[in-house]
């Protein structure tokens, strides 16, 4: 139960000395020049229905979680020591509660050189609905489904800024696990994806080292970018087994891969076309995978202060349906950006499985209710019939959620 | 020798002058030599750098404040490259806007999303929209170009002791949100001290004043205060421009996507 990571220490014996000794060295070494900030908030979710799982927890549950920040420049701004920590306390979900170090980096820029070492995170692509060429960061699961929330990754990051783009060598000796709800969570696999049990096909585990190649540019309108990333996947495959009491569990099992990726927006006036697609290669399988569409921003009226932009993009994946996610999808978005002294934003997104009929659809709002106070407001709702159909794992767990965060 | 050519000066002075007020310079003419000695005048900078404070505030007096800090810097036959990094409210920290901006083409601009560490190439044709919520469009922020506009001279006021060229400039952007603009432009500033926008049915729809002029490298002159009223909506919007730091020697790499990430 409790993960020997020492990236991601469990709540709470291990998480209140690891922090108090972290927050106390920066604290004493930069008291005089301390420029703490970062945010705190608490988040409410409610279900509609009952879980799957009789496991899993009742209909509410109540989470806070905090995100200090401290930064320090010096060198005339070129060289800076960055510091992110994370930490979530969850009502019924103890994989929920965890602790992480997002980013602790020191980076220096010379001429045409970057060097960046320490954990931090790191964002390739272009789509909106899926993010296939974003390899470097494992996922953040059990704090948000959406997979935007990463771990931090310890690395090794030189870039070289030439006229002619930006290359980017990465290595990472240290690999981190997917953290997955525990067996009272909502909106999890079916079974529960074991945190006791993971599986590598490399002998050296997580202290396998990873590399990663990365070009960047643009073109007039064209951005690009082409990847390569060699060492465990970030996404496991998950195996049906089960536990010492005979209950049934997921277990994760991290394949070594070879990575190839391109990522390509073009910008025109009011349309933005975007593509990404992999090409991956393990021991057991190739394939390629690949998602591109467009977001088109309405012309401005002159009148209305509000902007409003479609989404659509398709998603296929050359395994068909033995993909877990995006086999052949297909998305629909609307976003709707006021532009008031509020920030507020609305963005309605719905993602069909064209091969089994699964759904998801989403509402997210945003808006600035006081100086440094935001509240989010999200409502999901997932449909799959049958086992295995994506959405089914979580069609019980259709939900809003509410956040209020403060910034300090 | 000397006095020759003070008496060749008079005379041509006295033949040559009338000559060119007979060639008569048309309204038109006038305003776009006036904007091309402003433009060219206010060239020559390099860089700057400067903290910026913008105060909303609505009818019922309510205010929204933002910081910023914005790096610029000069590039020879092109428009300026920019960053606008955000500092607060804390919800918006460390967002942070690259903008290549063209005479002739439309701009280039990313976006940098630092909580998700995310670059997104942004189109820049929705310029008429408010830049955070207050009553600057992005297209009043943009650097002054003179092919972005036609011109047109209309007058000559004093206010205040000091002389002013009254001239109308209509966009050639055709997503503009303006019909026109009438800027008063000081003749020692080489700067608009006041600028009238008028929307898409010509109604006057705000009004810029810029105070607080100081002068930079013995020779520029910028304000330190600028303040938009909205006149269809009663709001307004005070931007402060602090701390102008002149001539950093920054380089292209400083603005670039990749110098995205390091500004906070």
């Amino acid at each position: 139960m409790i993960s020997i990571n020492p990236l991601s220490l469990h709540l709470f014996g291990n998480l209140a000395r690891q922090a108090v000794l972290c927050v106390g060295c920066v604290l004493f070494s930069h008291a005089l020049f301390a420029a703490w900030e970062g945010q705190v908030g608490g988040e409410g979710r409610f279900y509609f229905e009952d879980p799957l799982d009789a496991k899993q927890h009742t209909n509410e549950n109540l989470s806070f979680y905090v995100q200090p920040e401290y930064r320090h420049r010096w060198n005339g701004g070129k060289s800076s020591f960055t510091f992110v920590g994370f930490g979530r306390l969850d009502q019924n979900d103890e994989e929920r509660s965890h602790v992480d170090i997002r980013e602790l980096s020191w980076d220096t820029s010379y001429d045409n050189w970057d060097v960046r070492i320490g954990l931090r995170k790191v964002f390739w692509g272009v789509t909106e609905f899926q993010h296939l060429v974003d390899i470097i960061n494992q996922t953040d699961l059990v704090d948000n489904i959406d997979t935007e929330d990463k771990l931090g990754q310890p690395m090794i990051n030189v870039a070289a800024v030439q006229d002619w783009g930006t290359v980017d060598f990465f290595v990472m000796p240290y690999f981190r696990e997917r953290n997955y709800a525990g067996v009272k969570g909502r909106l999890r696999n079916q079974p529960f994806v074991s945190d006791s049990e993971v599986r590598y096909e490399s002998d050296d585990e997580e202290k396998h080292v990873d590399y990663a190649l990365r070009y960047s540019h643009y073109f007039g309108d064209w951005d690009v970018g082409l990847s390569y990333f060699k060492g465990t996947d970030r996404s496991p495959d998950l195996i049906d087994d089960v536990d010492a009491n005979n209950q049934p569990i997921s277990v994760a099992y991290y394949e070594l891969i070879d990575q190839i990726g391109v990522d390509l927006q073009v910008t025109k006036e009011h349309v933005l076309w975007k593509l990404e697609g992999i090409y991956r290669d393990s021991a057991v399988e190739s394939y390629t995978a690949a998602g591109g569409g467009f977001e088109y921003t309405l012309p401005d009226n002159g009148s209305s202060t509000m902007d409003v932009s479609l989404l659509s993009e398709y998603h296929a994946d050359s395994r068909g349906e033995n993909s877990r996610t995006f086999d052949q999808d297909i998305g629909f978005g609307v976003r709707f950006g006021l532009h008031d002294a509020k920030s507020t934003a609305i963005l309605m997104g719905f993602v069909y499985d064209l091969n089994n009929n699964g759904y998801i659809f989403s509402i997210e709002s945003s808006q600035r209710i006081a100086d440094n106070w935001t509240l989010v407001f999200d409502a999901r709702f997932f449909e799959g019939q049958r086992v295995g159909d994506s959405g089914y794992d979580v069609s019980q767990d259709d939900h809003i959620e509410i956040t209020l965060s403060h910034y300090f | 020798m000397k006095k020759i050519s003070c008496e060749f000066l008079l005379l041509s002075a006295l033949f040559v002058f009338p000559v060119m007020s007979t060639y008569a310079e048309s309204p038109e003419e006038k305003g776009l030599r006036l904007t091309v000695a402003e433009n060219t005048f206010n060239k020559g900078w390099q860089d700057f750098k400067a903290n910026l404070t913008l105060t909303l505030r609505n009818k019922q007096g309510e205010e929204n404040i933002f910081t910023m800090r914005m790096l610029t810097k000069e590039v020879e036959a092109d428009g300026d490259k920019s960053i606008i990094v955000f500092d607060s409210p804390g919800d918006i920290r460390g967002t942070a806007l690259l903008s290549h901006t063209h005479t002739l083409s439309a701009d280039d601009q990313w976006l940098y999303l630092s909580s998700i560490k995310r670059i997104k190439r942004i189109s820049s044709n929705n310029k008429s929209g408010p830049f955070l919520g207050s009553e600057f469009a992005y297209e009043d922020l943009t650097s002054p170009e003179t092919e972005k506009y036609t011109y047109r001279w209309l007058r000559e006021e004093v206010v205040d002791g000091r002389t002013l060229d009254v001239i109308e400039q209509f966009p050639s952007y055709k997503y503009s949100g303006y019909t026109r603009l009438v800027k008063w432009l000081d003749q020692d500033y080489k700067q608009p001290v006041k600028v009238e926008f008028y929307d898409r049915k010509d109604r006057h729809l705000k009004t810029l004043a810029s105070t607080e002029f100081v002068e930079y490298l013995d020779k520029y002159w910028y304000p330190s205060m600028m303040f938009m009223t909205n006149h269809q909506t009663g709001k307004n919007t005070q931007l402060e421009w602090q701390n102008y730091q002149f001539k950093n020697g920054f380089t292209d790499n400083d603005f670039n996507r990749n110098a995205l990430k390091r500004l906070r």
